[in-house]
């Protein structure tokens, strides 16, 4: 595949340099002149032209080669993680994304559970509509461990060709998902958040941010198989449960060595600071850099405290050490899309918003009508956090009648 | 204890900004930085080898001017560096860009721990670290917040989770990916920007990798990327102005309904 820039036809109208999600195209008098290493040859810039002043030759044969037959390969799989013996919430939106593709492809839709005396969660996986239920049980998986995760999951895939393999982008996911697609030699997308079918080439069409969501990537594997993505978590909708639902478990077992492990599990923490934790909660409140000092951040606890949410805080606050890391929401923290997020005193630097602005419903408190944050708010409220914020507080506790 | 760290450079964000009228990202005159996750990994790997002793080596594959995030990780306490630069890389996704680090690795020689960033602000996949570790059939720590220890060829380390952490012992040699909250990264030094300014970078390329040629670049790649778009700009909504009593008044009614009573 080649780029290049017709200048009979260039304009220098500079249009192609505004689109170009990697800054690789920059106007040398008065024509486009695209910098070949920083050039991912993503297309961008052909569709913002309106002089056809760039043309990419495509497909020559060592590229893509005609998509191979994988007639052999059938099934849309979805890992589904558990904790404590508990089926992840992630997996039961997969689950419903997962029954659509596989319906659309006409074929069955199965769920992959690992971990010890779960039986009866593979059970609820089919009633969250998987036909069949692959169960490896064993006291090595008994929590999650990369190795005799992924060699269990290749061997998995290995012995049925799935054509599809869904896992939730969490810290399980991501570990895990990443060994078994080198294992399997297959592609992987990353932090999907739209999943679709083409239909006529039985390809799976993986939708992703990048940029923080600024720019969406659509990305296909045409010539290995299975297919497979991580999914960000809260994004598809869950499931739904049907308990007359039946499927069929399918257990399996296998020699010791495959649950060896090269590391050792010591120990699982879990740091309960607050009730609940910011990737699960459909409730978060933020404060940033204007609640001044660390007390006040227990104005923003009670606050979630009343909605049922869990407190999230800026780069900033968490800089300065008033709450720790694992509360940092955004670029170098966490990506967080529930379905309120109320920002208190943060001003919306580019790097915050990335991690947050797929919220259904952003609510934004500050004093400064000029901050940044309002450009993404659902609602506004121009105003003094440490006035509006315990209001808020009462009022929502009168109609929650707390 | 030998250590390699795998570093990106990538657009600095902190200066971009959001274009009002379109809401897109200003992309123009951004300049270029060591990935912010892997400035952790840089200092992890320097405070280790000020323990432990022994080498830090930085590697990079990306455009030649990619160097310059060498000499910055080198002004920072490391002692060498290889860029790994070819035009056959190009296009590369994580499958890709795992395996050419993985063979870059291979030939740099013995080492005891590999370190990454968790993942690259750019791309966010997290996905190459854990994919360099299954290509060299290590063992792997991610998202490592905190090192424990590390003695008799073993590493315990805190690997963040959604709930809190787990405490995990790796024997060496392993690969770990890092989060912020392992340390806070130093500034250069001067004799260290001087040793940067000097220092030759080891330079490889396609031929140098006992690779194979179609595992590399665009054509190694199992993912295409088909389309790229802006997605319609999440627009500003109501804003509530006048006394607290009153706009919070308001909010709790608009919200009243998607609070699950």
């Amino acid at each position: 595949m080649s780029i290049k820039v017709i200048n009979e036809k260039c304009t220098g109208c500079k249009l192609c340099v505004k689109s170009c999600p990697f800054g690789a195209i920059e106007i040398v008098n008065k024509k486009a002149v695209i910098d070949m290493h920083k050039c991912t040859l993503c297309g961008a810039c052909i569709e913002s032209c309106k002089f056809d002043a760039i043309v990419l030759t495509k497909i020559s044969p060592t590229d893509i080669q005609f998509p191979k037959k994988f007639d052999e390969h059938k099934d849309v799989w979805i890992f589904c993680e558990q904790k404590k013996g508990v089926v992840q919430s992630v997996a039961y939106e997969l689950l419903g994304k997962g029954r659509e593709l596989a319906d659309t492809l006409g074929v069955d839709l199965c769920g992959v559970l690992l971990g010890e005396n779960i039986k009866q969660e593979a059970q609820k996986i089919i009633h969250r509509g998987a036909d069949k239920v692959y169960l490896v049980d064993s006291s090595a998986l008994r929590h999650y461990q990369d190795e005799p995760y992924s060699k269990v999951l290749i061997q998995l895939i290995k012995e049925y060709n799935p054509e599809i393999v869904l896992c939730g982008a969490s810290s399980i996911g991501r570990s895990l998902i990443a060994r078994v697609a080198i294992g399997v030699h297959a592609g992987l997308t990353a932090d999907c958040t739209a999943l679709d079918i083409d239909k006529k080439e039985r390809l799976l069409l993986q939708t992703r941010p990048a940029f923080g969501g600024n720019i969406m990537a659509t990305i296909i594997c045409p010539n290995h198989r299975p297919q497979m993505s991580t999914v960000r978590h809260k994004v598809m909708k869950e499931a739904g449960e049907d308990k007359h639902r039946k499927g069929k478990i399918i257990e399996k077992s296998y020699d010791a060595g495959i649950y060896s492990s090269r590391t050792r599990l010591l120990d699982v923490v879990e740091e309960i600071e607050e009730t609940v934790n910011l990737t699960e909660a459909n409730v978060i409140v933020s404060g940033g850099r204007g609640l001044v000092s660390p007390e006040n951040f227990k104005m923003i606890e009670d606050l979630a405290k009343a909605l049922g949410g869990a407190v999230g805080a800026s780069r900033a606050a968490v800089d300065s050490g008033w709450k720790t890391y694992s509360h940092q929401v955004g670029q170098t923290g966490k990506t967080v899309c529930p379905k309120i997020y109320i920002a208190c005193g943060i001003s919306g630097q580019i790097q915050h918003l990335v991690g947050m602005q797929s919220s259904e419903i952003i609510v934004a408190i500050n004093k400064d009508p000029h901050a940044p944050i309002f450009t993404v708010a659902t609602y506004g409220i121009i105003g003094d956090i440490f006035e509006v914020v315990p209001e808020l507080t009462r009022r929502f506790k009168e109609a929650l009648g707390k | 204890m030998n250590i390699i760290v795998c570093i990106k450079q990538v657009p600095d964000t902190t200066n971009v900004r959001i274009d009002p009228e379109t809401n897109t990202l200003v992309r123009s005159g951004v300049q270029s930085i060591i990935n912010p996750f892997d400035m952790y990994a840089i200092e992890e790997a320097i405070r280790l080898k000020e323990k432990f002793g022994g080498m830090v080596t930085i590697v990079t594959m990306g455009p030649p001017q990619a160097e310059e995030a060498l000499r910055e990780a080198i002004s920072l306490g490391a002692d060498e560096a290889v860029l790994v630069s070819d035009r056959a890389f190009a296009g590369s996704d994580t499958w890709a860009t795992s395996y050419t680090l993985s063979k870059t690795i291979g030939k740099i020689g013995k080492f005891d721990l590999v370190i990454c960033g968790k993942q690259a602000i750019d791309g966010d996949t997290a996905q190459v670290g854990p994919g360099i570790a299954a290509f060299m059939d290590i063992p792997q720590i991610t998202f490592v917040k905190k090192i424990e220890d590390i003695k008799d060829s073993l590493i315990c380390a805190e690997r963040m989770t959604e709930e809190g952490y787990d405490i995990v012992e790796s024997p060496l040699p392993c690969l770990i990916t890092v989060v912020k909250e392992i340390n806070e990264p130093r500034l250069p030094s001067l004799k260290g920007k001087m040793r940067a300014k000097k220092i030759e970078i080891r330079k490889l390329e396609a031929k140098d990798l006992d690779a194979d040629p179609d595992s590399l670049g665009l054509k190694g790649s199992p993912t295409k990327v088909v389309k790229i778009f802006t997605p319609p700009p999440r627009k500003g909504g109501q804003i509530l102005e006048g006394e607290a009593k009153d706009t919070s008044a308001k909010l709790v009614e608009l919200l009243k309904g998607e609070i699950c009573l």
